[in-house]
Formats: structure tokens, sequence, C-alpha cells
């Protein structure tokens, strides 16, 4: 490109700019600006026609002075003169204002396309090279309209330069990011993918971006791009480091072009064709030895060239996962750098580490490295490193490791850097019950980690160890023995509190043989928890209160008496003065069969997949549908499983029995033994209720909060259901016998539902009474048509 | 309560920094430069609130004052105390500006000990510092023992203000009314608001410690007056001539008791320039010009502008520095003006047409025609029409106010209210004085 000479300068544009600095104020600068502006103005209003360096000093003027944060709002017309000037500098200008300046103003860009047209066909390599650029600087929809098919035309053709070639590729690519749709495929297609071969490497490097962008779209395409990269990179891998003259950056051949034939490569599965394959495992091992040798320059970027293409050939075989022999020289190499001075080093190492130790070929040797990265874990300064280590630990826990594991987390869980807490909670919930051998262990593991960091402590986690105790015979005796002893402690968190009651209010007498854990001292001591936490902990223990009832017959006038006081039974919070009043009247009112019928032991939970490990995945953001899936499935899970709330649908399950009044507890969500439906008025309650427990097609996304069902005692119409994809809405009117229902499905993705189906079903003994299910289901077919 | 003060310069190099209180730390200093005087967007707020920490600024043309605290205190004492700190400067070496603050950075440290302890103000009285802070160097050897306890027993006494003894040969006594008259006018010539904010200058020559009454034509006054004694007819021939104040102040001089109880003004006077009072009235102001404006576009590179002054006032008197700023749009690529009187010119730096006239007597009229040609931008955003505003200096005062008397009485000295000279001045002087167009 021809060099700006020193007296191309523009004195009258330096003297402008060394005004505008000299200023003192603001207020001077501000007046000086309008000075140039005017006379700009009259400048290009005056009748003689201003030669082309004058038009260009004004333009850049301009420009100067939008940069400084004015609005300049005139100068456009000239600024499109310049570009069809025939100096370079005063296309360049042109160009320049119209790529920072321009906005879709209709007259002015078809004057733009028209001269970016001109010259871009007239073979002149700089004028080609400076549409190109302002085409991708500006990058507009409008630009892709004029353009997407005239670049592939000049990318592929046999005359173009190679400076060309290369803006050609990059100006494409950045009009494929904006408007996909407009950049189509075509013969030229093939044509790009033997740019790989060319004897340029700016063009190559160029290209390869490109390509790599289309061929995640389109990967058949480009499928023929995979034999000419590998033999690229093994040419340049191959090369002494003086072959490639300028594109040798610090003794290291090519290492952009490296980095980005690597990571093209990695857009494919491995290569099918053995030839190829030998190549290209040749081409790696090279680069894992090439990592051994001695650094030949102590600048840091020679090792920051180098290490950049071992990351990524490091991430390739982890990509392509079947070489045993690369994957665990990979992690060997990773192990050295896990104690590299350099710190971004040691966190990349612990990021690859993780991808490496979910392969099975190299989970062993990732495992071999668990002392240095515990160590990491503790003495790293920086908090993202520290976040990395965490994960490895996470990724390469086994059952041989997991108690180590475990404990280290616990013991870091302490110090832990609050941002990462959480995370870290979570992970030790999912790994002490993803291993756990010794069910004794896991109930150890998960109160520690209360006790540690219990407002990290979600309520997943608790409903968690909650669903386990109660699934497993065997250690329910152990967990309650280990929470009455870790309630002892004088301050407990909220969660312990939690867990305490639930676990004695069920397995209390499993601990009461021992004088020490008496009936009575068990009581006292949750009682006395039992002004420090928030309402929905005080209604589960008044309900752990119940329980004791049941199981301690000796502590019933205690807990009457606790019942009884002000304190409970006028309550200002509606739940706990009902739940009060309730528990009460049945502790005074039952006999002690029908108590021990309604305060059973709990029924198992059914096994379903952690709701904790569904919390870790969004915590990491979900990137997918199929994710929020995933978190719709979590959210029933929980719903089925939540230990409080079973708790809540037994407690409500007794008051029921003792007042017939259509109670909160229509909905009979738990599926089991425990949700006996009153009778009473509210048939169409209970049908409701049917419609939504079986009903919505989606199934797994069944899930709601019981606020919403509880409107629906006093309301006819209202939101069933809602999560993310789906809501359902509800209208229904009764008159004597008869009863109309309308649902309504809404849609809240973006995209179609396909395959949507409702299925209505009626329980057994209703079924007699619904005469008119099948314009039921027609209703409810129309309900649909209108949303969808 | 004000923790420190500092001053800097258009760049926000620091020229002066006092702190008076810990919790001020030196951070503060860089706190006002990043954020107020570098500030991206200008800050036109004088409160500005960093970390809890309260920035008062006054800015004297390059030159930034700022108080800085960190407790709630009043916002009216601090910017008052920062005026008066900017008169106390220019009373002791002219105007504020970069040089001559680095010329006088001891005397400064100086005056900020003075007027200013543990962030309260104290006295800061001109006269009263210039006794014992002066600009000669070191004064003390040759003042007296006598002049030092003199000194003190008057800033520490009920007359701060005044010292003993002070002897003229001729006693004499200035008093100048100055006005800025406020006005802002619909394009039909209505008055949408107008406000005349005016200060009663003195400057004192007299001797001994005489006691002065100033009267002027409050309508307070002059009603009491017509119903004590003059007749209804006399009351009513002197009663266009009273006008209502709406609110003012006075110097620390005044005797507000007698002021509250009788409504008359009677002091001690200050050696010296000082403001004796400041007031505002609202009602029945003379607006000494009527600007008549007349735009008219034509077409989209042009347009016309015509603009008539009319004086207002008695044809004797003889208005000066007459302006008058027509505000041009924004894409002005030329302008043609033609005026019968004064010169006129586009200032392109401003935006506007700057037409001057030195001198224009009462009831005249004069015009102005300029056309101006528009440059087509491509947004169509339509130009906002800023107001015509105006300047100038007139000899009367546009509330209407009248100095009745001034009576001087000194009953130890041999002089009597006769002997004194007294000279009157009235200025009226626009403030923002606009009409839109």
């Amino acid at each position: 490109m021809p060099a700006v000479s020193k007296g191309d300068g523009m004195r009258g544009l330096a003297v402008f700019i060394s005004d505008i600095r000299n200023c003192k104020s603001k207020e001077a600068e501000i007046k000086r600006i309008n000075k140039e502006l005017a006379n700009i103005r009259s400048k290009f209003k005056g009748d003689k026609a201003l030669d082309g360096y004058s038009k260009k000093k004004y333009v850049c003027k301009l420009l100067f002075i939008f940069l400084l944060g004015h609005d300049i709002d005139f100068g456009h017309m000239e600024a499109v003169n310049l570009l069809s000037s025939n100096k370079y500098t005063e296309k360049q200008i042109g160009y320049l204002f119209i790529s920072v300046l321009v906005n879709s103003n209709s007259e002015l860009i078809r004057l733009i396309n028209n001269a970016i047209k001109n010259d871009l066909s007239s073979r002149n390599p700089t004028f080609m090279c400076l549409a190109l650029h302002c085409i991708a600087n500006v990058g507009s929809r409008e630009m892709a309209e004029a353009f997407a098919g005239e670049i592939p035309r000049i990318l592929v053709a046999g005359d173009t330069m190679d400076s060309v070639k290369q803006s050609a590729a990059l100006c494409l690519l950045r009009l494929y990011k904006t408007c996909p749709d407009l950049v189509l495929m075509g013969e030229w297609t093939s044509r790009v993918v033997h740019l790989l071969n060319d004897q340029h490497m700016g063009v190559v490097t160029a290209a390869i971006s490109l390509i790599t962008c289309l061929s995640q779209k389109n990967p058949d395409e480009f499928k023929t791009c995979v034999s000419l990269a590998v033999s690229r990179l093994s040419r340049i891998v191959s090369s002494a480091s003086t072959d490639l003259q300028d594109y040798t950056y610090y003794f290291v051949p090519a290492p952009w072009l490296s980095c980005k034939l690597l990571r093209l490569l990695q857009c494919y599965p491995p290569p099918e064709d053995g030839a190829v394959k030998g190549r290209l495992v040749e081409c790696l091992e090279t680069i894992l030895n090439k990592a051994q040798e001695p650094p030949k320059s102590k600048k840091v970027q020679h090792s920051n060239a180098k290490n950049a293409i071992l990351f990524e050939a490091i991430a390739l075989i982890i990509h392509y996962d079947s070489e045993p022999n690369l994957l665990v020289r990979a992690c060997n190499q990773l192990g050295q750098f896990l104690q590299h001075r350099e710190t971004n080093l040691r966190y990349l190492a612990l990021e690859s580490m993780c991808t490496l130790a979910s392969s099975e070929f190299s989970h062993e040797a990732v495992k071999t490295h668990i002392e240095t990265v515990i160590n990491a874990l503790k003495t790293e300064r920086d908090v993202s490193v520290r976040q990395r280590a965490a994960d490895l630990l996470y990724a390469m826990c086994d059952r041989s490791n997991a108690k180590q594991i475990v404990a280290e987390m616990l013991s870091y869980l302490e110090t832990a850097d609050y941002s990462i807490r959480e995370e870290m909670v979570l992970k030790v919930a999912i790994l002490a019950e993803k291993y756990a051998v010794d069910y004794s262990w896991y109930v150890d593991t998960i109160l520690n980690l209360i006790r540690i960091a219990g407002d990290y402590v979600s309520e997943e986690v608790w409903y968690r160890v909650i669903q386990i105790v109660i699934n497993r015979d065997d250690v329910q005796g152990y967990a309650a023995k280990t929470v009455f002893e870790a309630l002892q402690a004088p301050a407990c968190h909220e969660n312990m509190v939690k867990v305490g009651g639930y676990i004695l209010g069920e397995f209390g007498n499993l601990i009461a043989g021992d004088p020490r854990s008496s009936p009575l001292v068990q009581f006292n001591l949750l009682h006395s928890k039992f002004h420090l936490c928030s309402v929905p902990t005080r209604a589960l223990l008044l309900s752990a209160y119940i329980k004791f009832i049941n199981l301690f017959p000796e502590t019933k006038s205690t807990i009457q008496e606790v019942l009884r006081c002000d304190s409970q039974i006028r309550n200002s919070d509606v739940e706990l003065q009902q739940r009060a009043v309730e528990y009460l009247k049945l502790s005074s009112i039952a006999s002690t069969d029908v108590l021990a019928t309604v305060l059973e032991e709990m029924p198992p939970f059914p096994e379903r997949e952690s709701s904790i490990l569904a919390k870790l995945k969004k915590k990491k953001g979900p990137g997918a549908v199929s994710n929020e899936l995933e978190d719709g499935k979590r959210e029933g899970g929980e719903l089925n499983g939540g230990g409080e709330r079973a708790a809540d649908t037994t407690a409500m399950a007794a008051s029921n029995a003792s007042t017939p009044s259509p109670s909160a507890d229509l909905l009979g969500l738990r599926p089991g033994p425990a949700a006996p439906v009153s009778s009473g008025p509210p048939c169409a309650g209970s049908l409701l209720v049917d419609v939504f427990s079986e009903g919505p097609s989606p199934g797994p996304n069944v899930g709601a909060n019981d606020d919403g069902f509880l409107r629906f005692v006093c309301k006819n119409n209202g939101v069933l259901f809602e999560n993310q994809l789906l809501q359902i809405g509800i209208k229904s009117e009764y008159r004597q016998n008869l009863g109309r229902m309308y649902l309504f499905y809404g849609n809240k993705t973006s995209v179609q539902f396909v395959s949507f189906v409702t299925t209505v079903t009626c329980p057994g003994e209703l079924g007699s009474h619904i005469l008119l299910s099948s314009q039921f289901s027609c209703q409810l077919f129309i309900g649909l048509k209108t949303m969808d | 309560m004000i923790g420190g003060l500092f001053i800097y310069n258009h760049k926000g190099e620091v020229l002066i920094s006092r702190v008076y209180r810990d919790d001020i730390g030196r951070n503060a200093v860089d706190a006002f430069r990043v954020n107020v005087i570098h500030a991206r967007q200008q800050v036109r707020s004088p409160v500005t609130n960093i970390a809890r920490t309260s920035f008062f600024h006054v800015k004297r043309a390059n030159i930034w004052l700022a108080a800085v605290t960190k407790q709630n205190v009043n916002a009216a004492m601090v910017f008052e105390f920062l005026y008066k700190m900017c008169d106390v400067m220019t009373a002791y070496f002219g105007k504020i500006s970069e040089e001559n603050i680095k010329n006088n950075f001891v005397l400064i440290y100086e005056l900020l000990d003075e007027i200013l302890d543990f962030g309260y103000p104290q006295n800061s009285e001109t006269g009263a510092l210039k006794t014992f802070i002066t600009q000669q160097g070191i004064k003390g050897q040759h003042q007296t023992k006598e002049e030092q306890s003199q000194i003190t027993s008057q800033v520490t006494g009920q007359i701060g203000w005044r010292r003993e003894g002070i002897k003229y040969r001729r006693n004499e006594l200035f008093l100048d009314v100055l006005e800025s008259v406020n006005l802002l006018m619909s394009p039909q010539g209505q008055v949408l608001s107008a406000h005349v904010s005016g200060r009663v200058v003195m400057k004192s020559y007299l001797s001994g410690m005489p006691e002065c009454k100033f009267g002027m034509n409050d309508k307070i006054v002059i009603d009491k007056q017509g119903k004590g004694g003059a007749t209804d007819e006399a009351g009513k021939s002197s009663g266009k001539q009273s006008i209502a104040i709406d609110d003012c102040t006075f110097h620390q001089c005044v005797r507000l008791s007698k002021f509250d109880s009788e409504r008359s003004i009677s002091f001690i006077p200050p050696d010296g320039e000082y403001e004796l009072m400041r007031y505002r009235t609202t009602k029945d102001i003379i607006l000494p010009f009527r600007v008549i404006p007349l735009v008219r576009e034509v077409g989209r590179t042009k347009l016309e502008v015509k603009v008539v002054i009319k004086s207002n006032f008695k044809p004797s008197l003889l208005a000066q520095k007459i302006e008058v700023r027509i505000p041009t749009p924004l894409n002005t690529s030329g302008v043609q003006v033609i005026c019968m009187k004064g010169k006129a010119k586009y200032k392109a730096s401003e935006n506007a047409i700057v037409w001057k006239i030195k001198r224009m007597a009462g009831m005249k009229e004069s015009q102005i025609s300029a056309e101006i040609e528009l440059l087509p931008t491509n947004d169509k955003k339509k130009w906002a029409r800023p107001p015509i505003s105006m300047n100038f200096e007139v000899p009367f005062a546009p509330s209407g106010l009248k100095v009745r008397y001034l009576k001087v009485f000194e009953s130890k000295l041999n002089y009597s209210d006769h002997d004194v000279i007294k000279w009157v001045r009235y200025i009226g002087r626009s403030g923002i004085y606009e009409t839109r167009c």
C-alpha cells in the first residue's frame, strides 16, 4: 500500500487539532469546534467546487470532531464524492468517514454501494482492499444484500491478488456472521477449501477463519478440508523455524495458523482415512515432543506461542478421545504445567485436565495428580484458578478417592471464596451421594456441610439427605443420633434445624432408648431452636412436634402446653396458627390409633435423578433446550420428593381428617397413600387435580407452586401451571350438577410444539360422577386451537 | 462544618489544599478532580456526592473552589462562605486567576486559617481582616502593643466591622443602587417571568462612630407614613413611587431588631466599601427594552430574521453597552446582516449574531435584519429556536427603587448630617433578558 508521505499531511487539520488540544476549558473547545464547523459549512456551501485535497481535509476535521463526541449531520455527500477520487489518501479518508458515520440513509447508501462496486471491479488491488474493508467495517444487512454474491467470486477468482483474497475472505466472514442467510453456499465453497493449499500464508490464515465458521453450520460441504488441513499442519509442524520467514514468530513457525488449523479439525470427527489419521497423529506427537524441547528463546512470546499450539493440540486430542497413548501424554504434559510458575498456564492446565478426566483412557492418568490439585486448591492466590482446581477435583473423583476428595473440599470450604461456595457445596453434596458406599459417611458429610456452610446449602441439598435417610433403613438410627448430636451445638444453622426436626420427628424413637436422648430431651433440644427460626422452619417443627406426640405419648402434655401458648395458637402467621390449632385439636380428640394412622412413618420416596445435579447444571448456565427440560424434570422431582412438602402434605391430610373444610390440600401432588381427599363439595377441585397430575402431555414438566393451587379454593379461573416452556390456564363454571371447564395451553417458547397431546383421565371413583367427558375433551381441543 | 477546602486550576491541578477535619482524607482531592473537573459529562450541579462525601464547588473563570464535608451541613451556608471567600480574595489581590493564586499562596493560607476554624466560618469582613492580615510582609515589629490589643478588642468586640478613632478631613459617602433585571418574554410580547435582583453598595469615609439611617420608597414604610401624617392626596401622588420588596438581606451592621419593629434601616457603617443590602422585587418592573423578533423560514436553505428593539424609558436618559444576541441554527453556512445602528457580526464560535450598540436614548427604536443561509442536512430534527438574549446598562433602577434619605448622626464629633457629602447613583443592568422567537 502506498505510504502516506510527509508532504501529504494536512496542515489545516494539524493546526485544528493542536488548537483543540490547547484549549483551556470545555467551553473554549466547544467554541473552537463551532467556529470550525461554521467554516466547513460555508466551504461546503460555497459556489466554487472544492479540490480533492481540501475536501479530504474538511472531511477529516469532521471525523475528528465526531470522534470528540459531537454530532455531525452533514458532509456525508462530500465523503461519498471522495470515494470516486483516484488518489489513495482521498479514497481512504472517504471510506473511513463512511465506515464510522454511515447510517441507513437510503439515497446515500445507493451512492456508496455504487462507489464500492466500481472499486471492486477496478482491478486495482489497493482500491479493492479499501472497498472490502469498508464493507466489513459497516457489515450491515444492506451491505450483505448488495455484496454477498460478489465477494465469493473475488475470493476464488484465479487472478485476484493475495492481499485482496485475504481481505475478501475476512469480509465474507463478517457478512456471514451478521447475515448467514444472505451468504449462499455454491460452487465457490469447494474452491474456498482449496485456498488451504495457497502459497501465501496470509491467505491461508484468512481463509481458515472463514472455513471454520462456515463448516460449523455446514459440516458436510467442507468435509474435504480435513485432509487439506492435516497436510498443511504437518508441513508447518515439520518445517524448520527458518522456513516460513515472515510467519515465524519468536522461533515458532506460524503459530496463529497452526492454532486455527487445530481448531478447524476440532469441528470434525477423527479422519477415517488411515493415512491422513496417521499423519495427524504424527503431527500431534511432534507438537507434544516440541513441548519437551528446551525453549529456543527466553522471551515470553516464544513460550506463549508454543503453548498456544500445545493447548489447541491437547484440545483436539481430547476432542477425538480415541488415542489412549496421546491422551496419556497430554495428561502428563498438563501435569507438568500444573506446577508451572505462570498462573495462566496453571489455569489452562487445570481447565484442560477437567475435560481429560472425563475420558476413560486418561482418567487414571489424571488421578495421579490429585495431590498437586489439592495443593492448588489450598495455595493458589487467584480465585479463578482455585475454582478450576475445584472443578477438576470434582471431575476426577471416583469411588477410590471420593473420601479423600470430599474431605479436602470440605476443609477448603471453610476458607473458600464466597463466590464459589454455593457451587462447592453442591459438588460436595453430589459427590458424597454418588460415591457413598457407607451411608453413615454420607450423613456425616452432609451434616458437616450444613455446619460449615449453612448459608450456601440450598434447599435441594437437605431435601436430598432426607430422601436418602428415609429410603435407607440401615442409616436411620445413625442419622437420628448424629443429628441429635449436631443440634447440641449452641449455634446451629437453620438448615440443620430443618433436617433435625424432620429426622427426629420420623426416627426419634430409634434413639429414645438412650437416657441422654430421651424423648423430652429431644423435644426440648428442638424447641430451644424454635424461636430463632423463620416461619417455614417453625411450621416444619410444629409438624415434628405432633409426630412426637405419636411416637412418645409421654411428651403429649408438654407439647400440648407448647401448642396452647399464645405465641403459637394466636400467631400472626396464618400457617403457623392453623397448624397449632389443628395439631392441638388432633392430639386431644383423636385416639391413639387414629393418630398412629395419620402420622405414620413416611413411605420411601421413589428413586429419581438427584435434584442437586440438575441444580448444579443450571448454575453452570443452561445452554440448550434439553437442559431446560431437565430442569423441568428436576422441579417435578423436587415436588414429589421434597421432604418438607411431604411433611406438609401429611399435616394437611391430618387436618382434613379432622375438619371437613376444602383446605389447601386439594392437590394430592404426591403420588402415594398420603393424600386422602376429603368428602365435600369440591368435586371439581379434585377433578382439577387429576387433570393436572396426569394430564398435560410434557409429563416431566409438571411442577408448580402450591400457592397457585390454593387460589382455586376460592377462584374459578387462573393459571394452573407455568414453567419456561408452557403455561396452562383454567377457567371453570359450575351450575348444580353441571360443570364446564376450559383449559388453555400457552406456548411460551419461540418454537412450535410438535406432537402435542393432552389426555384426560378420571380416577376410579370419580369416573362414575362425570358423564360429559366427551364434551369435556372437545372443549379442551378448542381451547388448544385458539391458543396455538 | 466544612471538612476541607481545595482550589484547583482548569486542568484539575491542586493549587490550594487545606484540610480542617480528619474525616477528609487526601483522596478527596482526587475524587473531586476525577468525578467533577475531568468528568466525561459536564457536571452542572454545584453539589456533588462522592462516596458519602459532599463537594460544594463554585467556579471563577478557570479556577475551581471546592468545599468538602462528610457531615450534613447547611449547603446555603457553605456557598455563602465560598462566595465570601471569593470576595475576600478579590479584595486582597484582585482578579481570581491561577497566577494570582500562585503569587499569593502564603496569604491565602493565612486567610483560610483566619476565616475558617475547625471548619466553622469566622469573621470574614475584609475591612477587619485587613487590619491584621497584610500583604506587606511582617508588620508585627512596627505594630505597637496598643495597636495589637486594639485590633483584638475590635475583632472580638461588639462592632467587629469598624475600628475606633477613624478620622477624615472630608466626610464623604457614596451610595450605588445596582440592579439586574431578568425577563422571559413570549414572541407576542407577553411577559412570562420577570424579576429584579438589586444591591445597595456603599462606600463610606466618615469619621468617628457615626450612626446612619437609610430610607427608601419601600411600600410598607410609605403606606404607614401616609396613614400617620400626610393626607390621602399626598399619599397617592407618591404612591406610584413606592415599591414592594419581596425579600431582602442586610449586611451584619444593620440592626435587624429595629428593622423588624419599625422597618427602618439603621446601622454603624464599616469603613470603606461594603454591600448594605440585597433585595428582590417582582412587581411593577420597568422593562427598559422591548425586543420584537420576526423569523421567517424561506425554504430549506434560507432563514430571514428581523429584530426590532424599542427603548422604553425617559428620552433624556441614555442606555449603554447594548448587545443583542440572535442565535442561529446549527447548520448555518453564511450570514448577511444589515443594521441601521451599531455593529452586527455573525460569531460562528457561538452560533449567534451579535449586535452591539454603544448608546441609545429612551423612547427610540432600532432594527436589524439578517439573511441566514443554511446547509441542507440529513437529519430531520427541527431547529429548537433558542431565545434572543440582550445585555444593556441603564442609569435608573428598573425596580423603581428610590433612595429617600441617608442620615448620618455622630454625637461625639462635631459634624452633622449636612456636612457629609453624599453621592447617589443608580445602575440597572440586564441579567437574563430573553425573548422567545
